[in-house]
């Protein structure tokens, strides 16, 4: 006993103390990607080194319209290895109500060779681009909480399929670092106590049933939170004969959270998206 | 024919005795050596490797080869461990008479891998002592996803009729407590039927591949370079341990070795994934025992291994790290300084955490004699990693065929017989030390010069095995080439698949209650089992 305590001192408070001290995320750590839409001269190289089709090309009528899908990408830079005018943010809470916030779309005129010559139309805005502290996130989802909810928010997580890499981080969201109780959320064992679905997982055929049935068992009003590159659009499964391609093929998704996958404080803005919702 | 010498007596022996009726033999390289023949020689052959040269049967898969030979084949792959090599037997299963015969009832560990042959190839068991479905879920129409006839995009009709035949237990005071997909905790998905009578488990029907993905069909329809990628989504918690297996056999196809660079990054980030799962598991087994505080300083400890991940190849699960013919990313001194002040801080709060564990008389009384796995049964049914290790299955690619950079690095293989929870516990304690060691032992004979070769592209019907010692035990991936760059086939060995059934067998006797640390210390993968 006397040893629990010892350790317990000694290793004093780890908790996260954000907005006091600066986020530790270390500049090697990749999150969404950036395009140079100016100076973009030809996306194909990048387009066929994605592996899940986050980046994508169409061409036709003497244009090239290139989409960005950042509900489709796993933030694994090989764009960036293979196009100068991509290069990797370390920005990762970039959670969207609606899927078309997630996807930036540029037109360009291309040249005989098969190069982008022009951009057509304005510059594509980047999304989120001053992402908020984790406190601060979690003080305003405090706030909303006590306001819409008048209690804490209760999360039941639900994989349909996911490889476990989406769990391995939300279970984090409830190590002494992230600490996520502090904030009134608690993770809870059964969807008849829960507010919000956090959903992992392209959804596999044989998940199908087991989260309409956990969804249709959530008492409204209740949220859904697809998380990670899966749950958003099927990532790197994408659909096919046992993968649906993604949470709301299945069931209404109030907010996705891009990453693969998502780490705690992308979790966590997600979470914070949702429940700003609930309030409309 | 360049094989190991050490190789050389088994196959003089194997073609002294079974003479014709070994029709092929090659080795596309030294400890990787094919035999062709028919059928009717598998049981011979597979008793003469079992019983005369200590090998085992460590993956049997199924291969559409029609379009090549006009047959499906059957591999049976054999590991060698004291000579180091792997003997892979292939047979042909006629696509007119789509059925083989079961070795199950000799051998156990081939239960599930035969069953899922039977569903996802449709080749017949024969004689196999509970043939149901196994991979595909009982209300699954009647399809063969991995025949080249069938197409990874197919829209099955919806569900309809019975979704699963469990056995029916039947007895006084006998009843059943049906538990999952959707579980209490934050874990992945499958269904555990138990049969109680009172508060012990007399059986327990485990239920998988709730997350079949498609995930070896999908390889065969992507770029080799994109399979990188997907092989880390393979069991998210394994990542670079299942990318790095991936890049190994196409390595191996492609007769390309990854320079001594890469190789000993490769060892570091094997290592730093053992080690924030071991100790993830260490604090998740003293949760489930009540032990709070202890898992609050283990997930701390993991926060920190994940963090360093993150510095070190810019994923906190070690994804993007991994590439064909090294790795991706080098590293620079500031962030070798970094490994090396992380395991300055790691050790003695590591042992400090192991300490208050052990001190808990109360932990220690509810982890010993719990969950047993008897050694002969974990034998029978060819468990391996943690749980083999924790009842005297003395098996660890790392020592037995070494791979990345582990030739010549000084750590020992943990091995106990007892095979309870706290013996599967104590095997992760020893390999975080070690593992701390084996990373110390890499960055202070770092060598230098490039972390990457290129691999060609490969001409079709290149086969090769690559394998690699993954956290919860061996991995392997054997590939097919097709052409223009491209897979005909990818067969993924998780070592979870292997072990599931030894679960059942471990939590017989005890109650339910401790089915969740039993259950928690052998932390087998879903994602990595339903594929």
């Amino acid at each position: 006993m006397f040893e629990i305590l010892r350790k317990s001192l000694a290793t004093g408070i780890v908790t996260t103390r954000y907005p006091q001290v600066p986020a530790e995320v270390s500049s090697q750590a990749r999150g969404r990607p950036e395009i140079d839409f100016a100076n973009w001269r030809d996306a194909r190289p990048a387009v066929a080194a994605c592996p899940t089709g986050a980046l994508a090309a169409e061409d036709g009528g003497g244009t090239r319209t290139l989409t960005l899908d950042l509900g489709k990408c796993t933030f694994c830079g090989l764009c960036a290895d293979a196009d100068a005018a991509i290069r990797m943010t370390n920005v990762r809470e970039l959670a969207a109500r609606r899927k078309v916030d997630l996807v930036t779309t540029a037109k360009y005129e291309l040249s005989p060779g098969g190069a982008q010559q022009k951009l057509l139309g304005p510059q594509p805005s980047a999304l989120n681009p001053q992402p908020p502290s984790l406190d601060a996130i979690g003080a305003e989802l405090k706030a909303r909480v006590d306001k819409v909810l008048g209690r804490s928010l209760h999360i039941r997580e639900v994989d349909a399929g996911s490889c476990n890499g989406c769990e391995m981080e939300i279970v984090g969201l409830n190590s002494p670092v992230y600490d996520v109780e502090r904030f009134g959320i608690h993770f809870v064992a059964s969807p008849r106590h829960a507010d919000m679905l956090l959903v992992t997982g392209p959804v596999s055929r044989n998940m199908e049933l087991a989260l309409r049935k956990t969804y249709d068992a959530t008492p409204a009003p209740r949220l859904v939170v697809a998380v990670g590159a899966c749950g958003c659009s099927g990532g790197i499964f994408g659909q096919n004969y046992a993968s649906l391609g993604g949470v709301d093929k299945v069931i209404p998704v109030d907010v996705y959270i891009p990453g693969c996958p998502p780490n705690p404080h992308a979790l966590l803005h997600g979470i914070l998206l949702a429940v700003g919702r609930l309030r409309k | 024919m360049n094989i190991l010498p050490a190789l050389q007596p088994i196959l003089a022996d194997l073609t002294e005795r079974f003479d014709t009726r070994i029709e092929a033999v090659q080795a596309p390289r030294p400890n990787e050596v094919y035999f062709q023949a028919q059928m009717e020689l598998v049981p011979g052959f597979c008793a003469q490797l079992y019983k005369k040269w200590n090998g085992r049967l460590v993956s049997l898969f199924a291969d559409d080869a029609r379009a090549q030979t006009g047959a499906f084949h059957l591999y049976y792959v054999f590991a060698l461990d004291a000579v180091h090599g792997f003997f892979i037997l292939r047979v042909p299963v006629s696509a007119a008479q789509p059925q083989f015969t079961s070795l199950t009832n000799a051998l156990p560990a081939v239960n599930w891998q035969e069953r899922e042959i039977q569903d996802l190839f449709g080749l017949r068991l024969e004689g196999h002592p509970n043939p149901r479905r196994c991979a595909l879920h009982d209300d699954w129409p009647e399809v063969y996803p991995l025949r080249k006839d069938f197409d990874l995009h197919t829209v099955l009709p919806p569900f309809t009729g019975e979704r699963h035949k469990f056995r029916e237990v039947e007895g006084e005071g006998v009843f059943q407590v049906p538990v999952g997909p959707v579980h209490a905790g934050i874990i992945e998905p499958g269904h555990f039927l138990f049969s109680v009578a009172g508060e012990p488990v007399l059986y327990l029907q485990i239920r998988l591949f709730y997350t079949h993905k498609g995930t070896e069909k999908l390889f065969e329809n992507i770029p080799v370079t994109h399979g990188v990628r997907l092989a880390e989504s393979i069991s998210g918690d394994s990542s670079f341990a299942h990318a790095t297996a991936f890049c190994h056999a196409v390595e191996r196809a492609a007769n390309v070795e990854a320079p001594p660079r890469a190789r000993a990054l490769r060892t570091v980030c094997l290592e730093l994934e053992r080690v924030y799962n071991h100790v993830g598991d260490i604090g998740a087994i003293a949760t489930d025992v009540a032990f709070v505080v202890a898992n609050a300083h283990a997930m701390r400890l993991k926060e920190s291994v994940l963090r360093l991940n993150d510095q070190l190849t810019g994923n906190r699960l070690l994804r993007g790290m991994a590439a064909l013919g090294g790795v991706r990313f080098d590293w620079d001194p500031a962030q070798i300084k970094a490994i090396r002040s992380f395991i300055a801080a790691l050790r003695p709060d590591f042992e400090s955490l192991v300490a208050l564990i052990r001190e808990s008389s109360s932990t220690r009384d509810r982890l010993e004699t719990t969950g047993i796995l008897k050694p002969e049964t974990a034998h029978d049914l060819g468990v391996v990693g943690i749980a083999g290790r924790a009842s005297g299955v003395d098996h660890d690619l790392r020592r037995d065929f070494p791979h990345a950079a582990y030739d010549g690095l000084n750590f020992t293989v943990p091995v106990y017989r007892e095979g309870d929870v706290l013996r599967r516990m104590q095997v992760r304690i020893d390999e975080v030390q070690a593992a701390l060691s084996i990373i110390e032992q890499i960055i202070s004979t770092l060598p230098d010069g490039p972390t990457r070769v290129g691999v060609p592209t490969l001409p079709a019907n290149q086969v090769a095995l690559g394998y690699v010692e993954g956290w919860r035990g061996e991995i392997f991936h054997w590939i097919r080439t097709a052409e223009a760059g491209r897979l005909a086939r990818c067969k993924i060995k998780d070592p979870s698949l292997q072990n599931w059934p030894a679960l059942s067998e471990a939590i017989l006797g005890n109650i339910i209650p401790d089915f969740p640390v039993v259950n928690k210390s052998f932390n087998l993968s879903y994602s990595g089992t339903d594929r």
